[in-house]
């Protein structure tokens, strides 16, 4: 289970702009690096990463090697009613999370 | 003429007074600490609130009881006789008070708990009381901090105090001010604690580190927290 610090704000006026910010704990290995006995330490990074608002997509992410460790992502998005923002992305390993953000507009 | 000003520049030279890292980092860098959302160091204070809130909560309450504690760390511990970290205070409650495991020092829960606590304490000016009994401490810290020591034949006090402000490499040389650790270094892209950083300074001037729990380590730590009196506590900072 990944750490995630997750910044959208609560409630939002109808058609404004709201920023939205997520902070996900992954080490992000390039695939690049050896270790200290000079093997390779194999790639493991976010690869695919997905918001969406009441089913539609806001945001879809392609990720590749040379982002840092502990990736943020900040896109801005418009809410015309309330609903949930669901992020969802996925790693090398295989490994999914999602998260849930309850935006009501008021 | 020279003579007299001397004393005019000795003054100029202490009346600089302790300076944060932070003022050495560059305008990304300090945006990353400004911005809670932003800080990857609050990934870990997030989980050291879990942790607070299934141990510590049990005896000293909501964590906001805490404000102002780290910015009297490292502090001289009377029963002991030497000055303890705090970590090594959070490993003495954990070890002598709740009965469990001492947690390491670079582990996620020490260093997620740590930075909660100080976390409680930002804005807070560090002030560590360094007389009576924690005197001959600061005084050793002081000893290794002027010590010359590894390949390079160089002491903290040759960069940190004489060069501080210059400029190494693209890099502002800090003063090496520990008010913002626990801290996240984009460099370890990770979070650690003042004895990862020290560990790094002295294999940097190729020089055999001091091992973690040593009484030379806590001192020097003692003295550089000492050295930061009156610098507003910056925990969890950012640093390159």
């Amino acid at each position: 289970m990944m750490r995630v610090l997750l910044n959208v704000p609560k409630t939002v006026k109808r058609g404004e702009p709201i920023e939205v910010k997520i902070l996900i704990s992954h080490p992000m290995e390039s695939g690049q690096r050896r270790d200290e006995m000079g093997a390779v330490v194999p790639r493991m990074v976010i690869n695919d990463f997905r918001c969406t608002y009441n089913g539609v997509d806001v945001v879809r992410l392609a990720l590749f090697p040379a982002i840092a460790a502990n990736p943020f992502l900040a896109f801005s998005a418009r809410a015309d009613a309330s609903g949930d923002l669901v992020f969802s992305w996925q790693d090398d390993s295989g490994a999914s999370q999602t998260e849930t953000a309850r935006v009501e507009v008021v | 003429m020279t003579f007299r000003l001397w004393p005019a520049l000795l003054l100029v030279l202490c009346a600089a007074g302790p300076h944060s890292g932070y003022e050495d980092a560059s305008p990304a860098v300090r945006a990353m600490q400004d911005d809670d959302s932003q800080n990857p160091a609050m990934l870990w204070v997030q989980q050291g609130q879990g942790l607070w809130d299934q141990g510590c909560a049990s005896c000293h309450g909501a964590v906001g009881s805490m404000r102002g504690v780290s910015a009297r760390y490292p502090a001289y511990d009377a029963h002991l006789g030497r000055p303890i970290t705090l970590a090594g205070r959070v490993n003495q409650c954990r070890t002598e008070r709740a009965g469990q495991a001492a947690w390491p020092t670079e582990g996620d829960e020490m260093l997620g708990v740590s930075a909660l606590v100080g976390l409680q304490s930002r804005g807070v000016p560090v002030a560590i009381e360094g007389d009576g009994a924690a005197r001959p401490f600061i005084e050793q810290g002081r000893a290794l901090f002027t010590l010359r020591q590894g390949q390079l034949n160089l002491s903290c006090a040759n960069c940190h105090d004489t060069l501080a402000g210059q400029r190494l490499g693209g890099a502002r040389i800090p003063q090496g001010q520990p008010n913002g650790y626990p801290l996240y270094r984009l460099e370890w892209q990770s979070m650690g604690s003042l004895d990862r950083r020290l560990r790094n300074c002295l294999t940097g001037v190729r020089a055999e580190p001091l091992p973690p729990a040593s009484p030379e380590m806590a001192a020097l730590q003692f003295y550089l927290g000492y050295r930061s009196n009156g610098l507003v506590v910056e925990t969890p900072a950012v640093r390159p």
